[in-house]
């Protein structure tokens, strides 16, 4: 967050211990990373744009952690943030990424053809299919560090490609600040609109200033592809339908993405994006892919199952209420997405999850006929 | 933000330069002590691709004391302009952007980082400072410091309506920034100076100091029950400006041993300093007061330090609302019948009173208790504030006892502002 610690000049004149943060109550990925040795190695450096090693670990610094979530604890102000600060990123994402190494190379595959069937989940159990990701766009601040003209520019740019989306893509912008009380309503009813953070850490990191200015929700007529403008990241981008047509939802996303950066491209700008952690987000979770491919699926009698949570892990699954992350899940119905953002292409996080929900599936009808499914346990992808 | 794209054009140009020289690649990243190299020469490349109007805040649907007064014009004079700690304006406003106001409370909406905030920001904060301040005009007023308690007449309130006198302000160590823009090694040090001082306090003015983050449970809910212990902020006010960061770090309490003088340190100011006692002795709570300022200032003194002052606007603390004295001084009172008396809201503004509920700003009256305070800080003395308020709490207390009687009461005509 760019406050006074960052940009104090003054704090140089401190040595490193002095300013050194107490963590010894905290339990997130910058917490166990961060050493004096590599504070002391790192606070001198700051990116071209000015975020420094402080704003970095600010969020981390002030929400110690949660209980049962390994949090992550820092956050990157622009796209030289991994590069400068590699030295604690690195580990961070190596820990976060289940292994990804500093030398690894993240493959992208937005090619929809790719995936193997997922247009037939079963309706019965699965009520709605989603697939989630974020671009960045090159050469402006992330939402941590961003002026209010870099983010006002982000908002212009964004609007400026999507107006230029046609067909089934062809869509409006709403403007948050400019909202009117009957599309508020209509926002919400449609569980589009996505209010101000309340989270502590999300707020720590500063992505919350000048809120509501230049944010906004752009759709599409049909209500199946979404954009949401300067929230945690410049762009979050959204495919959704009910039913289990997975493979319609992804290759609607592909379709559109491809659109989407390519008009960026006419315009002279490029999203974030690396050979070693594909497409830069303002979270180290969110790298790579930043994608969460999922469905609000039925699973009553599994649910209840002893192995319920083995069967997740094995299958590189991730369970969440219908509210998303950290909420409970509702009669039975969960939101069961991919657990991996980083190291595995596009198509094959699908795949796993198109894969893994059939199984589910059943699985559940199996329990339903009260027959066993120890048989049908998978190994550990 | 703004601050930040001054960095990347400075930047853009420090890689140029070391790129000529051979330096090596973009990913050492740069030193923060080049930052101040390059700053002249980026200027004008910034100008071109985001001028202040870029920059602007949307202000339409604001409603503080720095919405207010921010014109684009002064913006743009002043939003690449840093205090010596580099400290800038869209910092000292990002709360009051964050923050559109309240409908019926007109917030501040802005804060120093530092004390020459004041000065380098000044064409901001003293039309800002004068809206809030009734008129104190910075560029040509002067403000009086008092702190000779012996000055006070008629300090000892009858107790059948005056339940606790309290008066509390805030001090600042000089040299050393603010909890907007402090770092942790700033706010250790402030605590250590302060612990140091405090520590060196005798007789009843002897005590202890509690660090919030080092505290056992039992003295956690020991000053819970003593209604000493604050917590971290939750006003979006106070947290958009930054100072619960790092939170509980370097942050904690000091109380004398009578628990009758108490000092937080490094919550929303460097110091916040707490005089107060059951009853109705005001003049005993200033004395103390006054003679605990008066010695705490003298322990720094010794140590080479002192609190930030200048005749412009007194003591300089973190909110301009604070300005001055800083000074709050009011008791808990029972005026029930004076209560329901469609004048009070009148008297009490005639008298430069405030009413508040007994959990202090904010909150409501409970049982017919409610706190009153003068409502200035800047522009009049401590001795004169706080004998306003004797003389003002009273008077109320006369009404009190009239309309006890069946009586009927006057509208006091109102006390001037400020010394012509």
């Amino acid at each position: 967050m760019p406050f006074g610690n960052t940009h104090n000049q003054l704090k140089l004149k401190f040595t490193s211990i002095q300013e050194y943060p107490d963590l010894s109550k905290h339990n997130n990925h910058m917490a166990k990373v961060l050493t004096p040795e590599l504070y002391e190695r790192l606070r001198t450096k700051m990116t071209a744009s000015g975020f420094t090693l402080d704003d970095v670990i600010q969020t981390g610094v002030d929400n110690p952690g949660h209980p049962f979530i390994m949090t992550v604890g820092c956050v990157a102000g622009d796209e030289e943030t991994y590069i400068v600060f590699k030295d604690l990123l690195d580990p961070v994402i190596q820990d976060r990424h289940g292994g990804y190494k500093p030398t690894d190379k993240h493959k992208t595959d937005l090619n929809a053809a790719n995936l193997k069937g997922g247009d037939d989940l079963d309706p019965n159990y699965v009520l709605s299919s989603r697939v989630r990701t974020g671009r960045s766009i090159r050469g402006y601040c992330l939402p941590p560090h961003c002026s209010r003209g870099e983010r006002r520019a982000v908002e212009k740019l964004s609007v400026e490609a999507l107006g230029s989306l046609t067909g089934d893509l062809k869509g409006k912008y709403y403007a948050l600040k400019n909202m009117t009380d009957a599309e508020q309503q209509q926002l919400i009813d449609d569980h589009f609109l996505f209010d101000k953070p309340v989270s502590p850490l999300l707020l720590a990191s500063g992505m919350a200033r000048d809120w509501p200015d230049a944010r906004g929700i752009w759709h599409n007529d049909n209500k199946t592809f979404l954009v949401w403008v300067n929230e945690e990241d410049h762009l979050r981008v959204i495919s959704m339908q009910k039913g289990g047509n997975m493979r319609e939802v992804f290759t609607r996303f592909c379709t559109g993405l491809t659109k989407i950066e390519s008009l960026f491209k006419d315009r002279g700008h490029a999203f974030m994006w690396n050979e070693h952690l594909g497409y830069i987000l303002t979270c180290p979770s969110n790298l790579g892919t930043g994608l969460r491919a999922g469905v609000h699926v039925k699973l009553p009698n599994l649910s209840k199952h002893a192995k319920f949570g083995e069967v997740l892990k094995r299958l590189r699954l991730q369970k969440r209420g219908t509210g998303g992350v950290d909420t409970a899940a509702v009669g039975g119905v969960f939101d069961i997405s991919n657990a991996d953002r980083l190291g595995f292409s596009e198509v094959q996080l699908v795949q796993m999850v198109v894969d893994g929900i059939k199984l589910l599936i059943e699985m559940e009808k199996k329990l339903e006929k009260g027959q066993c499914i120890e048989d049908m346990i998978p190994a550990q992808k | 933000m703004a601050t930040s794209f001054t960095r990347m054009m400075r930047g853009r140009n420090t890689a140029m330069i070391l790129a000529s020289v051979g330096a090596g690649s973009l990913a050492a990243g740069y030193l923060l002590s080049d930052s101040a190299a390059a700053a002249a020469a980026t200027a004008a490349e910034r100008q071109r691709l985001y001028p202040p109007s870029a920059d602007f805040p949307d202000l339409r649907k604001h409603n503080n004391c720095m919405a207010a007064s921010l014109t684009p014009a002064i913006y743009a004079r002043l939003r690449d302009k840093t205090t010596p700690k580099n400290w800038t304006l869209d910092q000292c406003i990002q709360t009051g952007v964050d923050n559109p106001g309240h409908p019926f409370i007109k917030t501040v909406g802005m804060v120093a980082g530092d004390e020459e905030s004041y000065e380098v920001f000044a064409e901001l904060f003293d039309p800002v400072i004068k809206d809030r301040h009734n008129g104190y005009d910075p560029r040509i007023m002067k403000h009086p410091t008092d702190l000779d308690a012996s000055k006070i007449t008629s300090g000892m309130f009858d107790e059948r309506y005056v339940l606790s006198s309290r008066v509390r302000t805030g001090r600042s160590i000089r040299g050393l920034s603010l909890p907007p823009a402090c770092t942790r090694s700033e706010r250790r040090e402030v605590e250590r100076v302060v612990v140091t001082a405090l520590s060196g306090l005798k007789g009843d003015l002897s005590g202890r100091y509690y660090s919030l983050g080092d505290m056992s449970d039992r003295e956690q809910q020991q000053l819970i029950d003593e209604h000493f212990l604050f917590d971290k902020p939750v006003s979006p006010l106070l947290t958009a400006a930054g100072m619960a960061r790092d939170w509980p770090d370097a942050r904690g309490i000091w109380h004398n041993n009578e628990k009758n003088f108490l000092i937080w340190v490094n919550e929303e100011d460097h110091t916040r300093i707490i005089s107060m006692e059951k009853g109705g002795n005001m003049k005993r709570v200033f004395e103390r007061f006054c003679r605990g300022l008066k010695q705490v200032e003298h322990l720094i003194q010794e140590r080479g330090w002192e609190f930030m002052w200048n005749e412009r606007l007194g003591y300089i603390l973190t909110c301009p609302s604070n300005l001055g004295t800083g000074l709050r001084a009011g008791v808990h009172i029972r005026l029930p019948l004076l209560n329901r008396d469609p004048r009070f809201k009148k008297i009490l503004e005639n008298l430069r009173l405030q009413k508040r509920g007994t959990g202090g700003v904010d909150t409501a009256a409970t049982g017919d208790v409610f706190d009153v305070s003068n409502l200035d800080r800047l522009g009049k003395s401590e001795v004169e504030l706080v004998q306003l308020v004797i003389d003002g709490v009273n008077y109320l207390i006369e009404c009190e006892k009239r309309l006890e009687r069946g009586q009927d009461v006057k509208i006091p005509s109102p006390i001037p502002q400020f010394r012509k």
